[in-house]
């Protein structure tokens, strides 16, 4: 087992109104075997056994699903392994005496909480404006009522795979959301059960995202670079095409 | 306590109809005067709470993470049973029923086990319109797979992310009841106790993650959807924070907790290879489809496995058990995992590993067919590991994965707390003493899209219910309670940390002598050790332990301490059911119980009940009671796969 030693820059900022600043840790022996979060695991041991207090991160499965996890690593959100959440990412990535500064996603619709612990209801607030088919519990018919051709069902799931982590945000120049809330404007407008509400989906959702202080896109590629779920910017198109046709030819 | 199954009475097949039938029902005008708590938002309280509010009740949902979509049902991979017999090989429900209740070992009620397979088919259909993208046949019709040793294919899938799917669907469906004003969202809440007024369930304390404020929330009915406790191990493929605390608190107020010693440990986890670990992570099973299990011949062997000739390779599994080879169900897997390293024939640094091989398929089937079946799996692995299956042996080890035991609900799911309820995971109600592969996902959204509602309806259409006000005395007590716990677990850290323990330390030292006494293969002197020895820890936990930061504030320090405070109670009756069932059973060994084979033996005469704990005072040891399990229409019979 190697292990490598670290200089560590983290923001820390004590709740969402005071102000924040990068403070210096240095960590030794870190196994290049521990995840990213086990290494501020350590780094927590330590400064709790120091009296100080420890950073405040949020993670929950560790297994790359929940989206609860991610900072941003040398100004990548993420870190440098691609197609990989923050709790994936492991310490042979890193090198002996490699600084890191670690910080959290940062967006005007983002507001931190404390240390890398930012607040992503925004993201909920877009899927509660339509993100979903409105049926009720009971009464859907047989699910093989409808056949979906698999290339549709596997296309809509390459969209469904998004975690809602909210890198996307945090790596976009303008701080936009499309990658998020295309994904789901994708999903629903691909598979037959979305067509219902098709176009009012989009305007609502688009309409949210913008409130809740959204950027717009200008193909920086940003988001999909750091997706975690590989989710690509071809669903901001189609996002784009269905709020048009949706505009121009109303309801 | 007294424990009233609630059992309907007729045919199996008729019993759900009837029970529906007798219940009584809540006009749909009157629905919007009553308020229900759900606890949650995994499959069961997610989809409890959209469809409660579908109906028209005041719902107020609360969950730990910073957003619904977040809970640990999200993680599950490999899919979702039912009863379609979409693919004509012959299931039915009562194939499906008979395949869960002999899965369990013959320790869940036959009527609730029915009544799953009864409304699994309709679950599917209710996923497939909310836009949950099912894996297609290309004729468009879904696809199934055969899971879990099911000599049917009645799973249904999404990739391997069918927990995702089936969760972003639920909570689709309450976020719409969000936006319409059905539910009131209460994300970053963890809930701190139960509040019990006149007997009855009518309110929580939950404590605001980032404020640390205690607050109260009254209701007519609560309805916990809290998961399982498999975190009392430390190390488990739960979430960092799965908890037992809601069910605990629960408890502590009179619900009886059932089962707590049944525990699953899946066989496919990558190995734990440090002191700094913080979980582990599950592989699916169907990796055994086409690896071979196996472990050097001579102990200490230390030789890289290219280097170990066949001949002095040990396919255990396969020489035990010819018929079923590798594909032995997850308890025989795991235990024989863990009997090879007992013996010192484990792999890997800590020597705490055995291999699973695909170079034998590899050479069969080419690389490119067993990378179409595993390829993600294969992804994950080298991910964590930085090895390649394709080129070295996998390796692996059990781990604590789902606990069947919960608290006790009668078939309406209600606990023994008039109006408290538990669904999803944290009841105990139909997986017996095992569970089996794609039927939790299958439970969760069973209980919370077409059970709950009706055992809602039932409990306020027959009791007369008090207002009740978040600042009556019973609830202003219950909060003064939490906060004195609170000002409790942080009273040591004024002095500093010298001479103190954290958190995780005291975490780990239980876990750990749960896990070696309390795990797979348990016998009476180990699990009296246990019993012995949890107070103590207990001890040095409340004496000791420093939590950095205050009460007021977000302190992820303090909120695992009421955790893990949690878990130093709730080990203990663990390991107190565990001693009380004298029978091999489901996923555990009792090692006094074992056949001339040195395979499990369960006895039937002696233990085909549930065990039931009620709460005595933190003085008295608990009482068990007992539900007798009876079978009417299946017999029980012993397992074998030799």
């Amino acid at each position: 087992m190697s292990t490598i030693d670290l200089t560590l820059q983290i923001w820390r900022q004590k709740d969402s109104d005071s102000p924040g600043n990068l403070q210096i840790y240095t960590l030794g022996g870190i196994s290049t075997d521990m995840s990213f979060l086990e290494m501020l695991d350590v780094l927590n041991e330590k400064l709790t056994r120091e009296g100080k207090d420890p950073v405040a991160f949020d993670h929950d499965c560790r297994e790359g699903i929940c989206g609860m996890c991610g900072s941003v690593i040398n100004g990548v959100a993420h870190g440098p392994e691609k197609e990989t959440t923050l709790c994936q990412l492991h310490m042979r990535n890193f090198k002996n005496g490699d600084v890191l500064v670690i910080e959290p996603f940062r967006s005007r619709a983002f507001p931190i909480r404390k240390d890398l612990i930012v607040d992503r209801s925004a993201f909920d607030r877009i899927i509660q404006s339509g993100g979903y088919v409105s049926v009720n519990t009971g009464g859907s018919p047989d699910g093989n009522s409808i056949p979906i051709p698999a290339k549709t069902s596997e296309l809509a799931m390459d969209a469904a795979a998004c975690i809602g982590c909210g890198a996307c945000v945090a790596a976009c120049p303008n701080g936009a959301a499309m990658l998020f809330t295309s994904a789901k404007i994708s999903q629903l407008c691909l598979l037959p059960q979305g067509q219902a509400e098709r176009k009012a989906r989009a305007l609502a959702m688009v309409a949210t995202m913008d409130e809740e202080g959204f950027g717009y896109c200008s193909n920086a590629r940003e988001c999909e670079a750091v997706c975690p779920k590989g989710i690509s910017i071809s669903n901001i198109a189609r996002m784009n095409r269905e709020y048009f046709k949706a505009v121009l030819l109303g309801e | 306590m007294e424990l009233t199954s609630r059992t309907p009475a007729g045919p199996l097949a008729e019993k759900w109809d009837n029970h529906r039938f007798a219940n009584k029902l809540v006009n749909p005008a009157n629905r919007r005067k009553y308020k229900v708590i759900v606890v949650g938002t995994g499959l069961a309280g997610a989809s409890a709470s959209a469809t409660l509010a579908e109906q028209g009740y005041e719902v107020h949902t609360f969950c730990i993470q910073d957003s619904p979509r977040r809970a640990h049902s999200i993680a599950a991979q490999g899919g979702i049973n039912a009863a379609k017999n979409y693919q004509n090989d012959g299931d039915s429900i009562r194939r499906l029923f008979y395949d869960t209740i002999k899965g369990g070992d013959f320790r869940a009620r036959e009527a609730n086990v029915y009544r799953l397979a009864q409304v699994s088919n309709d679950i599917i259909d209710q996923c497939v319109a909310q836009g949950v993208p099912f894996a297609r046949e290309y004729g468009g019709t879904l696809a199934n797979r055969s899971f879990g040793g099911a000599q049917v294919s009645r799973t249904f899938y999404a990739r391997g992310q069918t927990g995702q799917q089936l969760l972003l669907g639920a909570y689709s469906a309450l976020s719409r009841q969000i936006h319409k004003g059905g539910v009131k969202m209460y994300p970053r809440r963890e809930m701190m106790d139960l509040v019990v007024v006149d007997g009855r369930a009518r309110g929580i304390v939950t404590r605001n993650l980032i404020s640390g404020a205690l607050e109260n929330h009254a209701a007519d009915a609560v309805i916990l959807a809290t998961g399982g406790y498999g975190n009392a191990y430390f190390l488990s493929t739960n979430a960092m924070a799965s908890n037992v605390t809601a069910s605990w608190r629960a408890y502590k107020h009179g619900a009886g907790f059932a089962n707590p010693c049944f525990v699953q440990i899946h066989p496919t986890c990558i190995p734990v290879h440090g002191d700094y670990q913080s979980k582990l992570t599950l592989m699916s099973e169907s990796l055994r489809n086409d690896g071979r299990v196996w472990v050097p011949v001579a102990t200490g062997d230390k030789r890289p496995a290219s280097a170990i000739p066949d001949a002095e390779r040990e396919y255990y599994l396969e020489k035990k058990y010819p018929s079923f080879g590798n594909l032995v169900p997850r308890d025989v897997a795991s235990r024989n995992a863990k009997e090879q390293c007992d013996q010192g024939k484990g792999v890997g640094s800590t020597g705490l590993a055995v291999y699973l091989d695909f170079a034998d398929a590899i050479k069969r089937d080419g690389q490119a067919t067993i990378l179409k079946k595993y390829g993600n799996l294969f992804q994950m692995y080298e991910k964590i590991t930085a090895s390649n299956p394709l080129h070295e042996p996998m390796m692996i080890y059990p781990a604590v994965h789902y606990t069947m035991g919960g608290l006790w609900v009668d078939y309406d799911l209600m606990t023994t707390i008039p109006g408290l309820f538990a669904i999803g995971e944290c009841n105990f109600s139909d997986h017996g003493a095992n569970r089996l592969g794609a039927s939790a996902l299958m439970q969760g959204l069973a209980d919370g899209y077409f059970i709950i509602a009706t055992s809602i309806a039932h409990y306020l259409g027959t009791n007369k219910l008090e207002a009740v006000s978040i600042s009556d005395p019973q609830f202003l007590a219950i909060q003064k309670e939490v906060g004195d716990k609170l000002h409790r677990l942080l009273r040591n850290s004024t002095a500093g940390p010298a001479g103190k323990v954290t958190v995780d330390e005291i975490h780990k030292e239980l876990g750990k002598l749960l896990w070696d006494n309390c795990g797979m293969a348990r016998n009476r002197q180990g699990l009296e050790k246990a019993l012995a020895q949890i107070p103590g820890i207990r001890e040095t936990f409340w004496d000791k332990v420093f939590i950095p930061g205050i009460g007021g504030e977000l302190n992820q320090s303090l909120e695992r301490a009421g955790r893990v405070a949690d878990f130093l109670e709730f080990g203990e009756i663990m390991v107190r059911d565990a001693l009380t069932r004298e029978e091999s059973c489901g996923c555990h060994l009792r090692e006094e119980s074992q056949t001339e084979e040195h395979e499990a033996k369960r006895d039937d005469a002696n233990f085909s009940h549930v065990s039931v704990w009620e709460y005595k005072g933190d003085e008295h040891e608990p009482l068990m009671q007992k539900e007798p399990l009876s079978f009417e229409f299946v017999t029980p019979s012993q397992r074998s796969y030799k």
